[in-house]
């Protein structure tokens, strides 16, 4: 199939995005998103590991016994995340303090698991990468947006801190919008207001996409087998 | 009129008329707001009636649902003015802008409208505005009676500008602001109950709880009495509330000694005690559904009050325990069904019908 790749990202950008579809990974995403700097930088490790793990599942696919897959599959995304947590513990300190035991808990990221479950233990290593890297860069497009929104409507600034990720020439990037904000929404229930909106934000474009492809006579394309927690069950 | 002998049978109260006697019903309680703190209270009770019904009708127009059919059921108007009453005096309008635009939009019509919300509209805007902006929403005034010579609450003008024109303001509020009796209590550690009584004029020239405070609450008991007799809600709900407050300040009263929680008559006739008891735990929409099982959500309700005033960190927790115990409503519905005519035992509410 000549068009697999393209629906390969196509599905983890939008279609099945881990973040707003499957509902994955929901724990880093509603916690770790008070601001962009903290979602970017939990965004990029995600997005690594993924990955790093859809390669490397891929890669040993036909070694490991079936019986044995679950342990395997923890013990290389355990050593991808070790690998991160160090390297941020040498480079963005300070942003590794903040995000604390959401690192390490990227390991228990159901996404990371069930795409090298679903998708890399199946597939040839290049396609297995691509579904890595779509996933993973769709969970980070998602919780940079909650962290963006979050930050602006709870504290009034946009890209406050960027240093701790990006180093000094990010120092002063912060765009200050507001003296202040709705403090609810960096306050927990605010991340999951953010996150409902978002998810309602996709089902309306879904709807108005779909209303058009009727009203130009297409049939919509026929959705492809995959997990979904929201939206209509095809 | 038809031509009919008696007796008739009334008609039951349909939404709008339900709506508009529970509007009716808080005038007393607006009454004793008014005359302690001035303009304020009637401002945010309209500001926020306008900002209801104008948030309303935009998101009906949104939704495709009608318009002025449903605004018509005066329920937005309801909780704009169970807010109003409850945010504190001269709030600048966008705090009640804010507020209503979560009660209605968010609360209410993002689940559905009015009987699909799982929780009051009205309290949730208040505790997003409570935990949003904490110094705007805990500035209360000190009773009319109270100010200290040649100082007198803001007249209508004024009150004007500082509801519409918050940044504009030359003299701060800080000469009529005051401790409400709540806060006041809880803030004052190793004293006697007698020795806070003895010292603050608010405690001093009180007949039952707090000077001022006590009167609102009176006048919201009064509007609960009419609303109960008018048979818009059964006493289970709010009984049940005041007990739940009652009986564990009555246990915790512990004599009156630096340690104690405060009396019952203390506890019932301050905050928003009457308000819960009587306006917002009686919401049927987001109640249990059976009256034993409204009388256990009203005790629940009161225990979390008590619970919170006294071991908490906000002075006052009527809308953080209606929130609290709306949560727990379909549970108490399970365990509350009441026994359908003709068969013994009631049923469970999850007991398979058949078989």
């Amino acid at each position: 199939m000549a068009d697999q790749p393209g629906r390969v990202a196509a599905q983890g950008l939008w279609h099945n995005n881990p973040a707003l579809v499957q509902l994955l990974g929901l724990c880093p995403l509603l916690a770790v998103s008070g601001s962009v700097v903290n979602a970017l930088g939990l965004g990029l490790a995600t997005l690594f590991v993924l990955t790093a793990s859809n390669l490397t599942v891929s890669l040993i696919r036909r070694v490991v016994p079936d019986a044995v897959r679950i342990p395997v599959f923890v013990m290389v995304i355990a050593t991808l995340v070790t690998c991160v947590e160090l390297l941020m513990r040498a480079f963005t300190y300070e942003l590794y303090q903040i995000l604390g035991i959401f690192i390490p808990l990227i390991v228990t990221n159901c996404v990371i698991l069930g795409r090298a479950e679903s998708f890399a233990s199946r597939n040839p290593v290049g396609l297995a990468a691509l579904d890595g890297f779509a996933q993973g860069l769709g969970f980070a497009l998602v919780i940079v947006a909650v962290g963006a929104i979050r930050e602006l409507l709870g504290n009034g600034t946009l890209f406050a801190n960027m240093a701790l990720l990006l180093g000094p020439p990010a120092a002063d990037w912060e765009i200050r919008i507001a003296e202040r904000g709705l403090l609810v929404a960096v306050l927990p229930p605010g991340a999951f207001l953010v996150v409902g909106l978002l998810i309602a934000l996709k089902h309306r474009i879904d709807t108005g996409l779909k209303a058009r492809a009727a009203a130009r006579g297409q049939a919509a394309p026929a959705a492809s087998r995959r997990v979904r927690t929201t939206g209509a069950i095809h | 009129m038809s031509p009919l002998s008696s007796p008739h049978l009334h008609a039951p109260l349909d939404t709008p008329r339900l709506m508009r006697l529970v509007v009716a019903a808080t005038l007393p309680g607006l009454v004793g707001l008014l005359w302690n703190f001035g303009w304020g209270p009637l401002i945010n009770v309209l500001l926020a009636s306008v900002f209801a019904l104008g948030w309303e009708a935009t998101a009906l127009w949104i939704r495709r649902r009608p318009v002025s059919f449903t605004l018509a059921d005066s329920s937005a108007l309801v909780t704009g003015v169970l807010l109003g009453l409850a945010l504190p005096p001269l709030a600048p309008w966008w705090l009640v802008a804010v507020g209503t635009f979560f009660a209605i939009v968010v609360a209410k019509q993002l689940y559905g409208g009015l009987g699909y919300n799982p929780f009051n509209p009205a309290m949730v805007g208040y505790v997003v505005l409570l935990i949003s902006f904490p110094v705007e929403m805990t500035t209360w005034f000190t009773p009319r009676e109270l100010l200290p010579e040649g100082v007198a609450l803001p007249g209508l003008g004024e009150s004007l500008s500082r509801v519409f024109l918050p940044g504009a303001q030359v003299s701060p509020a800080d000469a009529f602001t005051g401790a409400t009796p709540l806060d006041l209590f809880k803030h004052q550690t190793g004293l006697l109950v007698e020795q806070i009584y003895a010292a603050y004029p608010l405690f001093a020239r009180a007949e039952l709880a707090g000077y001022g405070w006590e009167w609102v609450n009176l006048g919201f008991l009064i509007g609960g009495a009419f609303l109960l007799a008018q048979r818009v809600y059964t006493w289970h709900a709010p009984v049940g509330m005041l007990l739940g407050i009652a009986l564990p300040a009555a246990l915790f009263y512990d004599g009156g000694s630096s340690e104690s929680g405060g009396s019952p008559l203390f506890h019932l006739f301050s905050g928003a005690t009457m308000l819960g008891a009587f306006f917002i735990v009686t919401d049927p929409v987001t109640a249990a559904a059976s009256r034993r099982g409204r009388l256990f959500q009203g005790l629940l309700a009161g225990v979390l009050v008590y619970l919170i005033r006294t071991f908490g960190n906000y002075p006052d927790a009527v809308a953080f325990a209606v929130l609290l115990t709306n949560f727990a409503a379909p549970l108490l519905d399970h365990y509350t069904l009441p026994r359908t005519y003709g068969h013994r035992r009631a049923r469970r509410g999850t007991e398979k019908i058949d078989g």
